[in-house]
């Protein structure tokens, strides 16, 4: 405790005697912001390989034989995982290098083809991320992102196949659009209730979550439900008009999704650093009281910002029903609104970092699944390795001790929680 | 001045209660005219309801069942809620007024229990002692909710720790034949768990939520990962001893009380046990008062002497142990068997119980109780075959509770200073 209070005042010091950083400032500046979220990743990589290699039998048993061996089948056997990972996630080396050459275009793109379906694994990722970032941005912690991508996606299936006889050009953007107002409705809720009453939202949204399983489960069991599907809960088939163009033939998914989900994050960024509303936004995230006395008015920004948070939100669901599935069933999410959490703080709240994040998280998940094939490793350690990541990026602390980085100064950091409910 | 402010504040408080006292009378009004024109109008006139008042299974403390007219009930219990709402709004029931809510909206519950199983039969013996049994997991969670806020640590990771717990227990109650060893496993695992939250919260000062929801996407991720890599090949190792229904001499054999709270599940008992201990802890000892105080105002608690990072790391453990509990019950008191994710957030659910009863253990207990019977009706109405679709009654009580968050039926505040890191000066 007491060395970073020494930390601080050195710092403070020397920013009033112009001394420069340690001599070279600019080389500093990007090393120490993109230093925590680099050692965190590879730390939550280091972990996982740990975790792989501690529940390995073969392991145990090479161990019972002489320490060496041990060690030596515990790498390999990591080094088989981790290659599983890789090829899965970017594809096999020699296979791209052989394709390229051969010049054939068909191959070039199988052989691409995982790095391709990283992207899509991606693109649900990237709006959901920027979701909980736009939020946190606003002071709002988001965590009804799965509700809502949820209930967003209801709507653009519901549009989907309902709707028929328009034109692709029309048909598609609006079904786009009712599963972002579908998610902007779920998000509105929480945001009005916090803005009038100060009821929490963190567990306003949880609320909504269930409360959104639970619905769309009897939509696509009753009202919504796919002609003789026997009970299931599944939903009928998108129109054609309705889907979002996947650029290549079956197997590859890969899809136009995944650039309006850039161009989202670039607008969300021009609205949060070039507009005077993102302004407000962020003054009212990080300052509410400055923000009170500047005379900007928290209760539309709270407002806004959940119903924009969870329009973000409702595209996830909606890129994924008419980009992928082309249907709707429970399975729908593998989790995109907890892990969305992680990714957003991962990437600073920034869309660029959102985006950045949400491609590591998506071609993790995209190569765990080959992972699981060829070592049978269950693809859930994706989710120890991104809790891992998370911790680290939360509490830099714990990397910075871990591999001696000094600290660079006072963290700004948003109170997002004192009590669930109640102004008071 | 102040007696100006206080007037003020009194007038305040004096408006509030009249239109509060108009808008319960409105709403007890609403409700006799649902039991009367809903329910007992869409229902023939000699149809018959059955309620089987002893659950399968059970031999002692048995009764006899329950056969009545349906409509007859039903205008009975409409006439009753009439009477209260209406003198609610003429006179008011004063200091009475949630005791009357709360009889208007038994009278509601039993009335379209009524509806729903005229000219059929209800085992509401059976649907009582399973939605005692619903309960408990809800009950023990908003409990380690209590422990944690207050001593002013927001515990979102209750979720977690039951999860890990669950999967815990399973294994070493598999491994060692013994549930005992099981509990005691679980409630290890949730504690180590607890010991990261409140190391993450405490010593680094992470915002708690995110602590929170790192805990739970780890242990998610890792009771997948060690189920999938483990348990599923090894069977063996997956079947655990289960704690047997223990009656209790005497008490088990009063007919509906018996069954479901005296002749039940070891973690029943934990749960009263546990709910008598807490209230009289956190409200009649000094240990309570040093724990609260913590909660509410730590800064004034130091001054006094009272070490804030001790206590509030001992209020976060003690609720791993509670959730630990919670978990385990999953597996050796409910399922016999872990699956992955089948806390289905319950803990959260936990949460919202600890909102709704004020961050009280008695009151947690009663919202825990309404949860589980709103569970349990959801899952005898589908067998009832009834036209309301289960999931709009699980939904329920997260409506409620947002309702109750929103403070539409009385203001629900929590600890002070619940969620903000304390750094000594």
């Amino acid at each position: 405790m007491s060395d970073t209070k020494n930390d601080l005042g050195k710092e403070i010091i020397r920013d009033l005697n112009h001394e420069p950083h340690e001599g070279k400032t600019h080389k500093h500046g990007l090393w120490s912001s993109v230093s925590i979220p680099v050692l965190a990743i590879l730390t939550g990589l280091i972990l996982g390989a740990l975790l792989i290699a501690i529940t390995t039998p073969t392991v145990y048993q090479a161990f019972g034989q002489s320490f060496g061996k041990g060690i030596s089948t515990a790498f390999m056997e990591i080094g088989k995982a981790y290659q599983a990972l890789f090829e899965g996630a970017i594809g096999n080396p020699i296979r791209i290098v052989e394709a390229l050459r051969a010049g054939e275009a068909r191959e070039i793109r199988m052989a691409l083809n995982p790095f391709l379906e990283s992207l899509v694994q991606s693109t649900p990722y990237i709006f959901a991320g920027l979701a909980v970032a736009l939020g946190f941005r606003a002071g709002l912690f988001n965590i009804g992102v799965e509700g809502q991508l949820f209930i967003g996606a209801a709507c653009a299936t519901y549009v989907g196949y309902a709707v028929k006889g328009l034109p692709p050009y029309i048909h598609m953007p609006l079904a786009f659009l009712a599963g972002a107002l579908g998610g902007a409705f779920w998000g509105f809720i929480p945001g009005l209730l916090k803005a009038k009453t100060g009821a929490h939202e963190v567990i306003n949204t949880i609320m909504l979550n269930w409360i959104a399983f639970r619905l769309t489960e009897w939509l696509l069991t009753g009202p919504m439900t796919r002609p003789n599907a026997g009970g299931m809960p599944i939903s009928p088939l998108i129109q054609k008009s309705a889907e979002i163009p996947q650029f290549f033939g079956s197997p590859i998914r890969f899809h136009l999704g995944f650039f309006i989900a850039l161009v989202i994050a670039w607008l969300i960024w021009f609205l949060l650093f070039k507009t005077t509303w993102g302004l407000d936004l962020r003054t009212v995230g990080t300052n509410p009281r400055a923000a009170k006395y500047a005379g900007l008015s928290t209760v539309r920004t709270i407002i806004i910002g959940m119903s924009l948070s969870g329009a973000l939100a409702g595209m996830a669901g909606a890129v994924q029903v008419l980009a992928v599935n082309r249907s709707m069933a429970m399975g729908l999410s593998s989790g995109y609104g907890f892990d969305s959490i992680a990714l957003a703080l991962i990437g600073g709240n920034h869309p660029l970092g959102v985006v950045l994040a949400a491609i590591l998280f998506g071609t993790l998940r995209n190569g765990a699944t080959r992972m699981m094939v060829t070592s049978q490793i269950p693809i859930d350690i994706v989710d120890v390795i991104q809790a891992f990541i998370l911790m680290f990026v939360a509490a830099p602390a714990i990397i910075r001790s871990l591999y001696r980085l000094k600290k660079k100064g006072p963290e700004e950091s948003t109170v997002f929680l004192s009590g669930w409910g109640g102004k008071s | 001045m102040t007696t100006t402010s206080q007037t003020i504040v009194r007038k305040r408080l004096a408006e509030i209660s009249f239109a509060r006292k108009l808008a319960m009378g409105v709403i007890e009004v609403l409700t006799a005219l649902i039991i009367f024109f809903v329910f007992s109008r869409s229902i023939s006139a000699d149809a018959m309801t059955k309620f089987v008042m002893t659950p399968g299974g059970i031999t002692v403390g048995t009764m006899a069942d329950w056969v009545f007219n349906s409509s007859i009930a039903l205008y009975l219990l409409a006439g009753i809620t009439l009477l209260i709402g209406l003198y609610q709004l003429i006179k008011g029931f004063g200091k009475l007024t949630n005791l009357m809510v709360a009889i208007a909206f038994f009278c509601l519950i039993f009335g379209f229990l009524i509806w729903q199983a005229s000219s059929k039969s209800l085992n509401l013996g059976g649907m009582l002692s399973s939605a005692v049994l619903l309960a408990v997991p809800i009950t023990l969670a908003a409990f380690s909710g209590i422990l944690a806020e207050r001593s002013g640590i927001v515990n979102i990771a209750i979720e977690g720790m039951m999860l890990m717990s669950c999967m815990v227990a399973a294994i070493v109650a598999s491994a060692t034949r013994n549930p005992w060893f099981g509990l005691l496993g679980g409630i290890f695992s949730a504690v180590v768990l607890a010991l990261i939250h409140a190391f993450l919260s405490i010593r680094y000062k992470i915002n708690q939520v995110i602590s929170g929801t790192v805990i739970n996407i780890f242990s998610a991720g890792l009771t997948s990962f060690i189920s999938q890599r483990f348990l599923q090949k090894n069977e063996s190792l997956n079947t655990p001893p289960m704690f047997t229904r223990v009656p209790i001499p005497g008490l088990a054999n009063i007919p509906i009380l018996g069954p479901t709270l005296f002749n039940t599940n070891l973690f029943v008992y934990i749960l009263f046990a546990l709910l008598i201990i807490l209230q009289v802890a956190l409200f009649q000892t000094r240990w309570g008062l040093r724990l609260r105080s913590v909660g509410e105002h730590p800064k004034a608690a130091d001054t006094l002497g009272i070490d804030v990072i001790r206590t509030r790391y001992m209020g976060v453990l003690l609720s791993g142990a509670v959730a630990g509990i919670a978990g385990a019950f999953f597996t050796l008191g409910s399922v016999g068997r872990f699956d992955e994710g089948m806390t289905a957030g319950k803990g959260f659910i936990g949460i919202a119980a600890m909102i709704f009863g004020k961050w009280t253990p008695i009151g947690s207990l009663g919202a825990g109780m309404l949860f589980g019977f709103a569970d349990a009706i959801g899952s005898k109405l589908s067998l009832l075959g009834s036209k309301i679709p289960p999931q709009f009654m699980a939904m329920a009580p997260y409506i409620i509770t947002m309702v109750v968050l929103a403070g539409f039926i009385g203001r629900s505040s929590g600890p002070a200073a619940s969620g903000e890191p304390y750094t000594k000066e």
